[in-house]
């Protein structure tokens, strides 16, 4: 009796996961038991492809990301996978537990939408699509302006799945934008379980029916969700987007529908066999993207080796700073974000910084949203999931490699986000025009033409 | 190459002696190796510990303060001739050591164990080198034995010391660390052979001291001459 009850445990801790025997909370006894009855699944963490090993969990196959030492528990040479150390070491003698036992129905929810918001006509094409979407196995690539409301496009689709007792993966590969969604779909989807997984979050509803989660979190789900969605996908470089996708992949039912969504597609992705695409070209405020604008500031970096910002910035930062709007200036890296700082501080123009490692990074953005500050310097990690109302937009050293196109249409995509502030000055400060700088300004313009500007 | 510390890929200099294999390629990029503090200028002569951060309440003479406490003790105090340390312990290296022992990132070893190499041969010619070793439960469920893969690559662990209570060091306070004076969890095993020889001992991480000196009561009680320690942290 007891120990059925134990059983019923375990099934529900691995309902839909794939885990390492630390990682389950049970008594040996009682794992043994469900073994022998066949209800677990158990796989070697490594594989070996060819004579190259390949974590399972993650997708790692990277020769320099395996480390290898004599193990104290099997007394032989044992490998590890490096990527994914952080969710427990998958090392060559441990195993992957996944059920496969009877498997759990959910309740199908009727109406579950609690939304009262009105959807703009290119977001209700969008929806549409994404409703049928969920119906049949389907990929489908919802291509939204920077500012279109990707978010309320789910919201119908999400409603549809709920009803048929599905199960959705919202997966992205940044925590900001987990933590973002979260609350707006708690309170669009009262009655609906939802899970929001991060870095250092705690998994308090293990059978949640709609889960966000991070890259590293979705590697822990195996064969999962009937509707997976995946948001940014574009918003790292290929290696991350390498292991997001396999993360999903393993999630995923084999009958499952995938949804992307992006303002800026990669060409691997576009070039997905089957892909069905659909665009929303306008804004949700209805007005067109702002246009960059391209100025030449000269050898910026050998100005600032001589302690000198280059004049048309100051000017522009000046001009704005008397308007009392916001500015948000991005730099290439994070040495440059340094002496930009020093330079402007010497200029007693008051400022803040950002950078992905700087511990105080969220007040900062907090003080600049609540206006305490008016200019922002930041590297690319402010280039998207972020609103400012108002703000005005400067990149210096626009032709430098990492403003890829993708990078520098996000950029753009932070201006004229709200209604009644829709458009504002984006300056890409250059030193030579580069390709990404042209195909970015290029990419607006065709969205706004599909858009009927 | 690929940084063992940030897993960023980073370009080395081609220098002839590392492509000669003369030297071993780099292992942490620049800006990682930068997060590592050597320990320098002033140091305690017993306990390597930098005198030039203590302020003068914490430090008298060539001695830091916990240096002179173990002095005063009669019985065990002179048992260590002294510890060598090659890194102060910031939360960089704190960190890393966290990668390195709890979630198992083993691989990091490999850096220090070179480092661990030189100061050998510099400071303890002679000495035999001796690892801390776990308790049986903890090094099952580790899978290793941190301080034996210090050793990597310039000594074979020499197995000869046992450890019989599994608690963690970093669990306890310095009051609980004191206590086990009298129960030490250390112990020689029979066939080992270390009269009038030189020991170093081999750690990641000098506190206290108290490991190294219940491990240096054992040999110094079967006959061992000098007992000192090498570890990566102080």
């Amino acid at each position: 009796m007891k120990h059925s009850s134990q059983v019923q445990d375990l099934a529900q801790h691995l309902d839909g996961k794939r885990l390492l025997l630390s990682e389950i909370p049970l008594r040996k006894e009682v794992l043994k038991q469900v073994l022998k009855k066949g209800f677990l699944k158990t796989e070697s963490g490594l594989e070996t492809v060819g004579n190259q090993l390949k974590c399972r969990r993650c997708g790692n196959d990277d020769r320099t990301l395996f480390g290898k030492h004599v193990c104290a528990r099997c007394q032989t040479t044992c490998s590890y996978c490096r990527h994914c150390l952080l969710l427990g070491k998958i090392s060559s003698c441990q195993q992957l537990y996944s059920w496969c036992g009877p498997e759990r129905t959910r309740p199908s929810v009727d109406r579950s939408l609690k939304w009262e918001g009105a959807l703009s006509p290119g977001q209700k094409k969008a929806s549409e699509a994404v409703r049928k979407a969920t119906l049949k196995q389907q990929e489908l690539l919802v291509w939204a302006v920077c500012g279109a409301g990707k978010t309320e496009v789910m919201f119908h689709g999400l409603e549809t799945a709920f009803a048929k007792g599905k199960r959705v993966l919202i997966a992205t590969p940044r925590t900001d934008v987990v933590k973002e969604l979260y609350p707006r779909f708690a309170s669009s989807f009262p009655q609906i379980v939802i899970s929001a997984l991060y870095g250092g979050s705690k998994d308090r509803q293990p059978n949640a029916q709609l889960v966000l989660a991070t890259t590293h979190q979705t590697m822990r789900f195996y064969k999962a969700f009937d509707l997976v969605v995946i948001d940014e996908v574009d918003a790292f470089p290929f290696s991350y987007d390498k292991s997001l996708q396999y993360a999903v992949q393993q999630a995923m039912k084999q009958t499952a529908s995938t949804i992307y969504l992006s303002a800026t597609p990669s060409t691997t992705l576009l070039a997905t066999p089957n892909l069905e695409v659909i665009k929303i070209p306008r804004r949700f405020h209805g007005f067109p993207l702002p246009i960059p604008r391209f100025q030449w500031c000269g050898n910026w970096q050998k100005a600032m080796r001589k302690h000198k910002l280059p004049s048309p910035l100051i000017t522009w930062i000046k001009a704005y700073l008397q308007t009392k709007k916001p500015l948000l200036l991005f730099v290439p890296s994070i040495s440059t974000l340094h002496h930009v700082s020093t330079l402007l501080a010497k200029l007693s123009l008051e400022h803040a910084s950002v950078h992905a490692d700087d511990p105080n990074r969220h007040q900062a953005v907090q003080a600049f949203r609540d206006k305490n500050i008016s200019l922002m310097v930041t590297t690319t990690i402010l280039e998207r999931g972020v609103t400012f109302s108002d703000v005005q937009v400067a990149v210096l050293g626009a032709e430098k490699d990492v403003f890829t196109e993708a990078a520098l249409v996000q950029i753009a995509g932070r201006v004229g986000r709200k209604a009644e502030a829709a458009t504002g000055d984006i300056v890409f400060f250059h030193f030579g025009i580069s390709k990404a700088m042209r195909a970015a300004r290029a990419h607006i313009e065709m969205m706004n033409n599909e858009g009927g500007f | 190459m690929r940084c063992l510390a940030c897993h960023d890929t980073f370009f080395e200099q081609p220098v002839w002696r590392k492509l000669l294999m003369l030297e071993s390629p780099t292992k942490l990029c620049r800006l990682c190796e930068l997060k590592l503090v050597p320990i320098s200028g002033k140091r305690c002569v017993a306990c390597s510990r930098s005198l030039d951060s203590l302020t003068q309440a914490f430090k008298n003479g060539d001695q830091c303060l916990d240096c002179l406490r173990w002095a005063e003790r009669k019985d065990i105090g002179h048992l260590l001739e002294r510890n060598v340390s090659l890194y102060e312990y910031n939360a960089f290296l704190k960190e890393l050591f966290a990668t390195f022992k709890f979630r198992g990132d083993v691989v990091i070893a490999s850096f220090f164990a070179e480092k661990m190499a030189r100061l050998y041969q510099k400071d303890f010619r002679g000495y035999l080198p001796v690892a801390l070793p776990l308790s049986q439960e903890r090094l099952v469920a580790r899978g290793f034995n941190q301080s034996s893969l210090l050793m990597q690559g310039w000594a074979e662990d020499q197995d000869i010391l046992i450890r019989t209570t599994g608690e963690k060091q970093s669990k306890k306070n310095r009051k609980q660390r004191m206590r086990q004076l009298h129960q030490n969890p250390f112990s020689l095993r029979e066939e080992a052979k270390i009269e009038q020889k030189n020991i170093v001992l081999v750690d990641d991480i000098y506190t206290t001291g108290t490991s190294v000196r219940l491990a240096a009561i054992v040999l110094k009680e079967n006959g061992a001459n000098k007992i000192a320690s090498l570890t990566v942290a102080r």
